[in-house]
């Protein structure tokens, strides 16, 4: 029995910094642009953060927790040693959260997913054989993290062309956007909790018919949009501060928009990221209460909200900083433009949450940010940073393979 | 990693550019008072107000290669890197030229005839004046980016640019005209005085073409 404390303790541990330094970096990405764009101040932004995170992680996180948890490794070899997929998962937690901090150290773009992939997949090929893992569940995920960054891009392209046909290209901006932004609350809204409630709430034990599920959605995106409208009427144009076309104003009322986006965009990041800390947690205190691979246990909440925790605690010490860095460099993402690329991203991320496929929020964000600069959205692109991306993408899945698949042995010569 | 999303955002040249072309009208609007001074001979304010011209143009120089260094082939805009760049270079001709209409004026300690003082005067304001339309069409380059280079902004620019050519069809017949009043009066003058007259004459009217072509320049942008 003690040998299990020390399991799920380690396991907590290595997952409560995991779901820290997520919540240090990572959430600001999620977070930044709302900073960025004036939408919401700091404070703001933490506390919007803190609870739309921890209610996805809570909420939305199961599917791709479970997915990390039992998805990817094949067990069936190691039935009778449940220790090694123990010993596996905890290298797993502490590779990926080593090589996020080294890769932050060093200023690369990384991302936690992928690092978290490549390290279960590390120990599981090497330490116990590449029969274990699960390679057409792999195969999947790696395609989905070429996929949901055009898939976030096409959604943003889409919606920033219909923000510039609709309103931006008008005679009359502002009153343009004042009768449309309510609609795209109503979009933003309804998406996100549209695929909440399908997806998502089965897992704390709700189920509500798929007639409801629309109902209710709709009720909720409904009730949010007339909140929007009613702020967006206060609004009024400042004759003195801006010229004939009033784009300042309307970036006002956009940031409206952009708070509701904010939220949803905190949601899915908790929905999907929540995983990469506790879904090797989970599989560990599985194994270690009950002693065997495939016991059919559930998800304890309170795996859930360690997660949660950890990501609200790293946004509440380190995020603040992050964010505010971030968002002082992105000031070229106008609310206008930011919404766009957030509600692409989220709808994207919360569509995978649901799924259970483990993607890269920022990654998803950056392909959202493209499609709008395929728009003729934004100002200046650096390619270069695109270029490297893409290259970290890469070398992060052998590098986090090649730590986990070092501790998996470190650990099997020292734990009990 | 966490700056993975802000550094995908090169700096933007629209700001840039709208201050670089502020620069190089408050250089050109210099040419006022400088050429005041020199009718009324007054060498100390000549002096002087030639060395605010140097300055502004200085400036303008400096911030035309700081907005070359930020704009590496890499950049990803929704309009080609090479239009901008031109755009630039004939914004920054804009306080070139002033500075050569001073500098020649100052370099041959030269005057400007009483017959032809305001009519020079009236020129060298029309000049001023495109300039200032030009910054005018300029300064709407944000407002472009934001609207995507289409719509209503577009026209509004359009009508900008129309006005411009209008202020500098307007320069050409003054240029004219004070170039006929120069020849009625020019055998009194010193021959090679009256040479570098007319040359201080079309130098300046040349702030007017750079201003238009600031125009072109940004029409081709519309176009894309």
């Amino acid at each position: 029995m003690d040998a299990q404390l020390v399991y799920i303790g380690l396991a907590a541990a290595f997952g409560l910094f995991m779901a820290w330094g997520i919540g240090a970096n990572d959430v600001a990405n999620a977070m930044a642009t709302s900073v960025g764009s004036k939408a919401l101040t700091i404070k703001q932004a933490i506390l919007v953060a803190a609870i739309f995170e921890f209610a996805g992680a809570v909420l939305a996180g199961g599917e791709v927790t479970s997915t990390i948890r039992k998805g990817i490794v094949d067990t069936g070899p190691i039935a009778g040693e449940p220790q090694l997929l123990i010993y596996g998962m905890l290298a797993a937690l502490l590779a990926a959260g080593t090589w996020l901090l080294i890769a932050s150290r060093n200023g690369w773009p990384v991302s936690t997913t992928h690092s978290i992939v490549g390290a279960i997949v590390g120990f599981a090929a090497v330490g116990i054989g590449v029969e274990a893992v699960q390679w057409g569940k792999v195969g999947t995920i790696v395609m989905s993290w070429v996929v949901s960054p055009l898939t976030a891009g096409f959604i943003a392209y889409l919606i920033y062309r219909s923000v510039q046909k609709l309103i931006l290209s008008q005679e009359d901006p502002l009153a343009k956007a004042k009768r449309y932004v309510p609609v795209y609350i109503f979009l933003a809204a309804f998406t996100i909790t549209l695929v909440t409630i399908l997806k998502g709430l089965k897992h704390v034990g709700l189920t509500i018919s798929l007639r409801d599920s629309y109902i209710l959605a709709i009720a909720i995106a409904v009730g949010i949009a007339m909140l929007g409208a009613l702020f967006i009427s206060r609004i009024e144009a400042d004759p003195k501060a801006e010229k004939k076309q009033h784009f300042v104003t309307v970036e006002r009322v956009f940031g409206i928009l952009m708070v509701v986006t904010a939220c949803g965009m905190a949601f899915a990041h908790g929905s999907n990221d929540v995983a990469n800390a506790i879904g090797p947690l989970a599989a560990v205190v599985s194994i270690a209460t009950t002693g065997e691979i495939g016991a059919k246990s559930a998800l304890p909440i309170w795996v859930l909200a360690l997660g949660g925790g950890g990501i609200v605690v790293g946004l509440a010490t380190f995020g603040r900083h992050v964010i505010a860095t971030v968002g002082k460099k992105i000031t070229q993402l106008t609310p206008s433009r930011g919404f766009a690329a957030e509600l692409a991203a989220a709808t994207t991320i919360v569509i995978a949450s649901g799924t259970g496929i483990p993607i890269s929020t920022t990654h998803t964000l950056v392909g959202a940010v493209l499609g709008v600069g395929m728009a003729r959205g934004i100002e200046a692109i650096d390619l270069r940073v695109v270029a490297r991306i893409l290259v970290s993408w890469v070398v992060t899945i052998p590098a986090g393979a090649f730590l986990a698949i070092l501790f998996f042995f470190l650990f099997r010569a020292v734990l009990p | 990693m966490a700056n993975m999303l802000a550094n995908i955002f090169g700096s933007s040249p629209v700001r840039p550019l709208e201050k670089h072309i502020d620069l190089a009208f408050r250089c050109a609007k210099k040419l006022r008072p400088f050429v005041a001074a020199v009718i009324d001979k007054d060498h100390e304010r000549m002096a002087e107000v030639r060395g605010q011209i140097e300055t502004l143009e200085h400036e303008a120089d400096n911030m035309k290669k700081e907005i070359r260094l930020h704009m590496p082939k890499s950049l990803f805009m929704p309009v080609p890197r090479e239009d901008l760049l031109e755009l630039l270079l004939v914004q920054d001709k804009i306080a070139n030229r002033t500075k050569d209409v001073s500098g020649v004026i100052m370099g041959r300690k030269m005057s400007i005839p009483e017959p032809i003082a305001d009519k020079f005067l009236e020129f060298v304001d029309s000049n001023i004046d495109a300039a200032k339309q030009a910054r005018k069409s300029v300064r709407e380059l944000d407002e472009l980016f934001t609207a995507g280079f289409r719509g209503a902004e577009v026209d509004l620019v359009t009508d900008l640019i129309e006005e411009l050519d209008q202020i500098e069809t307007k320069t050409d017949e003054q240029q004219t005209k004070l170039r006929s009043a120069l020849f009625d009066i020019e055998k009194t003058l010193d021959p090679i005085d009256a040479i570098f007259l007319y040359e201080v004459i079309a130098l300046t009217g040349e702030i007017a073409d750079m201003a238009e072509r600031v125009g072109r320049r940004l029409e081709l942008l519309l176009s894309h």
